[in-house]
């Protein structure tokens, strides 16, 4: 089937208009960053560096990502330990459930995220825990378990069991073969899976509104109460700008070491 | 290596090696044992006492939740007119958003898969899984600020004798769609790739025009994958109640979940919290039927 020219015409002229309407927020929130006023209005009249300055001096910016770095951290080791053992499993072994397994561990990303947050709030006060970062990290770590779990499946769904049984043959035991078999064929799935959890976690604000506790802001919660401060919305741009600017590592590293869309379900 | 040699007597560690080796399904058991018992405690049963105490009452004189079986928050539920209204417009709206992503999407995918070349496809790639990571909280509040009255938006539709959407149910949509716009992009750029070229040649072959052939040929086979990206663009909508509330003045049924805890009166939050699980529940089931789990 060959497309005649006015519908590859068609198509790409879409294209073109899908990425304008993609990126249009992008810049205009990157160019706000660079207003010498304090007012939000189009078009902007003077542009400055001051509100960087005044970001990186801020406390409380400095304090949301150091909280963020923690939980990300936090979240993203109970993801790969235990998304990669759940992974191994489904695809190594042939078992009653297997099927059920699969569906359990994607649930967390297909139920809304209203729920996810209630569900923990509700828990969390039920049974007495108090609000803090570890809460936060308990309920990052529930989604990204996922990211984790589909990177190494689909890794180990492409390396083939007999790198470890020739490994077997010649000697090496189950540990050798781990270390210096199993695990290097992984690592690329991992650092990628990582990654990614890592992202999603220091981006996540649904979930995390219902278990932070009073007090600690990660880099969201931080931008969700400025932006509601007319007075803090200089900041709010430069904070923004530097995340769109984070944003592009997790994306390099899932193409160049992924390759292709192994990124896409969070 | 020296340490490969079968003449030193085994270490434990070793001898535990071979232990498993020869009992695959104990390794199983402990492979499996760890993250099911954080699924289960962590995620299913913080479920389980979030539907617990949807049953549950709460005294209004304390604001303690009292532990006295009652469906008295389902009778709220049902009985409130605020409740069937929101429900009604946050299920609307998920539906709204899944199609207008689904139509803005499928042109930008087919382009990606058919047409451009594998450099410009890379490249094309790329440009939709970077907003996808750029943050959620930044993309709402760039939309926030380009619908103010003296916006970007209205600057761009003054010449043209436009005004911007306002801050209604109009203006939520046009931000979900964007905000959701790659999850679906991605797995309809995916399964169009993996229509095979000779399918669609053995259709030219047999006489069928482009037109027809994208109709009987490739629509069918890239449904599944329409539906896998609808159902993330679904359920975040369904489970979203941050862009009602920084875009518009309009709220969905995630504000009422979020507002009713903070009152606090947790057991009518969670009877609440019961209709987007249904309505996502009821809406896997669906998907599943069309195959669209293998495209996840």
């Amino acid at each position: 089937m060959e497309e005649s020219r006015l519908v590859r015409g068609g198509l790409r002229v879409a294209t073109a208009v899908v990425l304008l309407f993609v990126y249009l927020p992008l810049v205009v929130i990157v160019l706000y960053a660079f207003n010498e006023s304090r007012v939000q209005s189009w078009p902007i009249v003077n542009y400055s560096l001051q509100w960087f300055a005044r970001a990186a001096a801020d406390g409380t910016v400095r304090q949301a990502f150091v909280n963020s770095i923690l939980a990300a951290s936090g979240a993203t080791a109970i993801a790969l330990v235990l998304g990669s053992m759940a992974a191994f499993a489904v695809q190594r072994f042939a078992f009653f459930g297997r099927e059920t397994v699969t569906f359990l561990v994607v649930l967390p990303i297909a139920l809304p995220g209203v729920v996810t947050g209630v569900a923990l709030s509700t828990t969390f006060s039920t049974l007495g825990i108090d609000f803090g970062l570890l809460t936060i990290i308990v309920g990052h770590a529930t989604f990204c378990v996922v990211i984790a779990y589909n990177n190494v499946l689909a890794r180990l769904r492409r390396t083939s069991r007999s790198l470890e049984e020739a490994s077997m043959d010649l000697g090496a035991d189950t540990w050798q073969t781990f270390r210096h078999v199993f695990l290097p064929s992984l690592r690329t799935a991992l650092i990628s899976g990582g990654l990614l959890a890592f992202a999603l976690s220091f981006d996540e604000v649904i979930v995390t509104n219902f278990t932070a506790g009073p007090g600690i802001d990660t880099v969201p919660l931080w931008v969700l109460s400025a932006i509601q401060r007319p007075n803090a919305l200089p900041v709010v741009n430069v904070v923004a700008t530097v995340l769109i600017a984070l944003s592009v590592i997790p994306v390099y590293f899932a193409q160049r070491i992924g390759g292709g869309t192994a990124g896409l379900t969070r | 290596m020296t340490t490969l040699g079968p003449d030193r007597p085994p270490s434990p560690m070793r001898r535990l090696a071979v232990f498993l080796h020869r009992h695959p399904r104990l390794q199983l058991r402990l492979l499996l044992a760890a993250p099911l018992a954080w699924l289960v405690l962590a995620y299913f049963g913080s479920l389980a006492v979030l539907f617990a105490n949807a049953f549950w009452r709460l005294d209004s004189f304390t604001g303690k939740v009292l532990v006295e079986p009652t469906l008295a928050n389902f009778a709220t539920l049902f009985g409130t007119e605020v409740y069937r209204t929101l429900a009604l417009r946050t299920l609307l709206m998920a539906l709204a958003v899944t199609i207008a992503c689904a139509i803005l999407a499928f042109p930008v995918a087919y382009y990606m898969a058919r047409i451009a070349s594998p450099r410009a496809r890379g490249v094309l790639v790329v440009a939709l899984l970077m907003p996808l990571w750029a943050s959620y909280l930044v993309k709402v509040y760039a939309w926030r600020t380009m619908l103010l009255g003296n916006g970007v938006i209205n600057w761009l539709l003054q010449p043209l004798g436009l005004h911007g959407p306002g801050t209604g149910e109009l203006a939520m949509w046009l931000v979900f769609t964007y905000l959701w716009l790659p999850y679906m992009v991605l797995p309809i750029y995916v399964g169009l790739e993996r229509i095979p070229g000779s399918l669609l040649e053995a259709s030219a072959d047999l006489g069928a025009r482009a037109g027809f052939t994208f109709r009987r040929v490739v629509l069918p086979l890239v449904l599944p994958a329409v539906v896998a990206g609808s159902i993330f663009t679904f359920s975040l909508t369904l489970g979203d109640y941050i862009t009602p509330q920084l875009v518009s003045n309009t709220k969905l049924i995630g504000n009422a979940i979020y507002d009713t805890l903070g009152v606090p009166n947790r057991p009518l939050a969670a009877a609440i919290a019961t209709v987007p699980v249904i309505i996502i529940v009821l809406y896997l089931l669906a998907a599943r039927r069309t195959g669209a789990f293998e495209s996840l």
